[in-house]
């Protein structure tokens, strides 16, 4: 456990760890800014390589906001601005002449809400692939493979051409998992992806994400705390700070974080004294 | 009388007086509808109407397909040239206007859409036709195309901006452009909206008189090219109504209400559509 | 680097960007240059449209200047145009119109909006006020060429004449062409902008507001009187100028009932001319610059004054909702 306390110490140098442990996603003193607004003060997170991470934190804390930064969503918001170094696979993606679109191709992104495209299933899982110009017999393959990745083919296998919006609120949103896994990503990052799901779709998505970690590495927000607690092997806490600035307060192993929290604020949530 | 009694008696008084004024404001449509099917249909259904063109003054028969083809044609040629290009400037107030240069598009639609429809005419002819020397389809066209593009582009810009923010993240996550998202994703989703807006522009393109006045002139023979002057349906209205000559009044008539139809067929279409687009 | 089996088939492109994925951008910035590239040409098209308007009424404005304005008479014969006859015309058909339309379509509005009790009309009515704003305007105006005029001329004229005929309003022989048959025409055109405005407007008043009003005993019209209307004031105003801006404009429809004779008259009854109607019936018989010049000015002079009625409306409308409280 020493080990995680220094890579907390010193996110500089998480290459210097051994050599199992393999960094995929490096976030180092991150600050974001609405307009003069700063949203997110020192934020660092060194995310390892086929595990699952968690953000969890009280509504507001920055969990999203920094989420968004690893594949850079917040470009599309006018008037905002990041900096300090987030590393993929040692490459900083804030730096200006970094390629967004092929980022985004390696760190895909599922939603709060699924957000099915208004097409027929097939062409929602095909779009990504189809965008980069694939051919067809590679499409179809790839399509049958993700969806069965996310359970679905069996489900939909015999309406493919139908719209994606007669699913179920949980078929969407493991279409939309689908619909990411269609482009090879290496990172997933997940916005509270079951908040608008039931208790059974919801099982459904975990016990997917179970799956998928041999294979991709996932960061998820949560304002679930029991679900970060189930899925998750590292969990990072974060809080508004007094000039309302979102930190991150302590990161660690799932269960150091739940069961030997190093900080009073993260006991004082965990144990539910406020949020 | 009690006080309270004046009370309800004022009450009841009001509402006599709302279920009138909406009694009042349905009775014109009815009338309306009413008399020019009843005045139409009897010249709709005489034998030429819809084949031939008109005969002579004096010499019975003779219908409106010089009318019906100019009117197709103008509003047609129209709407090649103001669909798509409304379309595109609804596409860039949605997804890119966000700052002056937008708003000021939206307050000179605003100002568009507020004119008399008579200047579209004079617009028309002032750069198509006193330019080209005489009257033509084509000046119709683009001076009918002005008068659809704020209706167009509004539509669209609305349509878009209905379309969940999280559908366009959703497509650049996936590593796509954006501008493919936007016409791969965006705007299908808002197609409704967008075919709605642009019916709805032709059907009243489709009605519209003064601006053919000054540009389409009108010709009681069939033509084609779109650079001489054409007949409208309209245009047929407007003067065989004023003609003392009861034969083509009942012909005003029947073309008033075959652009009735024509406007309500347009009308529906768009109705129907966004209801199948929504399943 | 480790990787799974469904990444294998997929050589991932290096984070720095490729000459494909440059080409991807490019197609970003051509796209939104296309879209802006759009953007102008449309207010270059209304600047054209300005001077479109402008040009060719310059032999008339060079001749008559603001003269044309207070210049009663519209001579082609001797060349002497003046405005005023038309300018009278439209203000008054278009006045009549209002005040016809604006108690009628506030009435019918209420009812959409408020009324619960004969909630099923509701359906039908909307759908009869969206059908007549669908209505061709020759459509309206042949229907009140051959219908409205006779009923005006022998049954609506001869009863006020008998009714109000102490009034120079009034006064007069009546033969059904003239601004009370065409103000009557603008009523019928402006009240489905007029309900539709106005029953928005309503809605939005907050509903805490009425129940408030309805739970200290108020009655449904004293609701109306004291919450409704005072609320929705500024609302209704701003319809009421659309409309008037719509019916300022409005041509074909009056050029068929107008009557078309260039007079200043009191009396309702008697035939005269508005802006767009002289335009319409006269343009293709003018010859010679100054007729056209004379016909353009006129033409110029409406646009001017609808622009002005609808920016006052729509910062009106738009103050109104930019001040509404977001909830209650």
């Amino acid at each position: 456990m020493m080990t995680w306390a220094n890579m907390q110490a010193d996110v500089a140098a998480p290459t210097t760890h051994e050599a199992e442990i393999e960094i995929k996603l490096d976030a180092r003193h991150v600050n974001f800014f609405y307009g003069d607004f700063q949203a997110l003060q020192d934020a660092s997170l060194a995310v390892q390589a086929r595990k699952i991470t968690a953000l969890i934190g009280p509504s507001g804390c920055g969990k999203t906001t920094f989420l968004r930064i690893f594949n850079r969503m917040h470009d599309l918001t006018p008037g905002t601005r990041a900096t300090g170094e987030v590393l993929l696979d040692g490459h900083n993606v804030l730096s200006p002449d970094i390629d967004v679109i092929n980022l985004r191709r390696q760190v895909g992104m599922l939603f709060q809400r699924a957000n099915p495209f208004p097409k027929s299933i097939y062409d929602n899982v095909a779009y990504g692939p189809h965008i980069l110009g694939w051919s067809k017999q590679q499409i179809s393959e790839i399509v049958e493979e993700s969806l069965k990745d996310t359970g679905l083919w069996e489900e939909v296998k015999d309406r493919l051409q139908r719209s994606a919006l007669n699913l179920s609120g949980g078929q969407q949103q493991r279409l939309c998992l689908a619909r990411a896994l269609a482009v090879k990503p290496e990172v997933i990052l997940m916005d509270e992806p079951a908040s608008a799901l039931d208790p059974i779709a919801t099982l459904r998505i975990e016990e997917l994400m179970q799956e998928l970690k041999k294979r991709y590495t996932i960061v998820i927000v949560t304002h679930n705390m029991q679900q970060s607690a189930r899925v998750s092997d590292f969990t990072a806490f974060m809080l508004m700070n007094e000039r309302r600035a979102g930190e991150v307060i302590e990161f660690g192993p799932t269960d150091d974080i739940f069961n030997r929290p190093k900080d009073s604020r993260t006991e004082d949530y965990i144990t539910g004294r406020f949020g | 009388m009690s006080r309270l009694l004046t009370r309800v008696l004022l009450d009841r008084f009001v509402s006599a007086l709302i279920v009138l004024s909406v009694m009042l404001a349905a009775i014109p449509v009815l009338v309306l509808l009413l008399f020019v099917l009843i005045k139409g249909l009897p010249g709709m259904l005489a034998p030429g109407f819809f084949t031939s063109p008109p005969h002579p003054v004096g010499v019975p028969g003779g219908g409106v397909f010089n009318a019906i083809i100019g009117t197709l044609e103008i509003v047609g040629i129209g709407s090649l040239l103001a669909v798509p290009f409304g379309t595109l400037v609804g596409i860039f107030l949605s997804e890119y206007g966000r700052n002056r240069i937008g708003d000021t598009v939206r307050f000179v639609s605003d100002v568009l859409t507020g004119l008399p429809s008579i200047a579209f005419g004079i617009f028309g002819y002032t750069v198509l036709v006193a330019t080209l020397h005489h009257f033509s389809a084509v000046s119709a066209s683009v001076a009918l195309a002005v008068l659809m593009l704020p209706v167009v582009l509004r539509a669209t810009e609305t349509a878009l901006v209905l379309v969940p923010q999280s559908m366009r993240e959703a497509g650049l996550a996936l590593g796509a452009p954006r501008w493919r998202v936007t016409i791969e994703v965006i705007v299908p989703a808002a197609l409704g909206g967008i075919v709605t807006g642009a019916l709805l522009a032709m059907a009243r393109a489709a009605g519209e008189t003064a601006p053919l006045l000054f540009t389409a002139l009108g010709n009681d023979f069939t033509q084609v090219d779109p650079l001489q002057p054409m007949g409208a349906l309209a245009l047929t209205v407007f003067k065989n109504a004023l003609l003392p000559y009861s034969d083509l009044q009942d012909q005003a008539w029947a073309a008033a209400l075959l652009l009735v139809l024509m406007v309500a067929v347009t009308n529906i279409l768009a109705r129907v559509y966004v209801r199948r687009i929504q399943r | 680097m480790r990787r799974g089996t469904a990444a294998e088939r997929v050589i991932p492109a290096p984070l720095v960007a490729s000459s494909r994925q440059r080409r991807l951008l490019a197609g970003d910035r051509i796209f939104q240059g296309l879209a802006l590239a759009s953007a102008i040409l449309i207010l270059l098209i209304a600047a054209i449209f300005m001077v479109a308007l402008f040009l060719p009424a310059l032999p008339a404005i060079r001749r008559f200047g603001l003269g044309f304005f207070v210049t009663r008479t519209w001579d082609p014969v001797r060349q002497i145009f003046g405005a005023l006859p038309a300018l009278y015309g439209t203000l008054v058909t278009s006045a009549i119109g209002i005040v016809i339309a604006f108690p009628i379509g506030l009435g019918a509005a209420l009812f959409l909006a408020e009324e619960a009790r004969l909630g099923f009309l509701r359906g039908p009515l909307s759908f009869a006020v969206e059908l007549l704003a669908g209505i061709p305007s020759v459509v309206i105006g042949l229907w009140a060429f051959f219908i409205l005029t006779p009923l005006m001329r022998d049954n609506v004229d001869p009863f006020l004449r008998q009714t109000l005929g102490f009034l120079p309003l009034f006064q007069g022989t009546a033969n059904g062409y003239g601004y009370l048959t065409a103000g009557v025409v603008l009523a019928i055109m402006v009240l489905p902008i007029m309900v539709a405005l106005s029953r928005d407007v309503i809605r939005a008043v907050p509903r805490a507001l009425r129940e408030a009003s309805l739970a200290l005993g108020a009655t449904k019209a004293e609701t109306i009187w004291s919450v409704i209307l005072p609320y929705a004031r500024v609302g209704i105003t701003g319809a009421v100028l659309l409309s008037l801006g719509r019916a300022l404009g409005e041509t074909i429809a009056v050029t068929m009932v107008i009557g078309n004779r260039p007079v200043i008259a009191a009396s309702l009854f008697s035939s005269g001319y508005t802006l767009p109607s002289v335009l319409a019936n006269e343009f293709t018989e003018a010859v010679g610059p100054l007729y056209q010049g004379s016909l353009f000015y006129l033409g110029l002079v409406l646009v001017l004054i609808t622009i002005a009625v609808n920016v006052l409306a729509r910062v009106l409308v738009w103050r109104f909702s930019g001040s509404e409280p977001a909830s209650l």
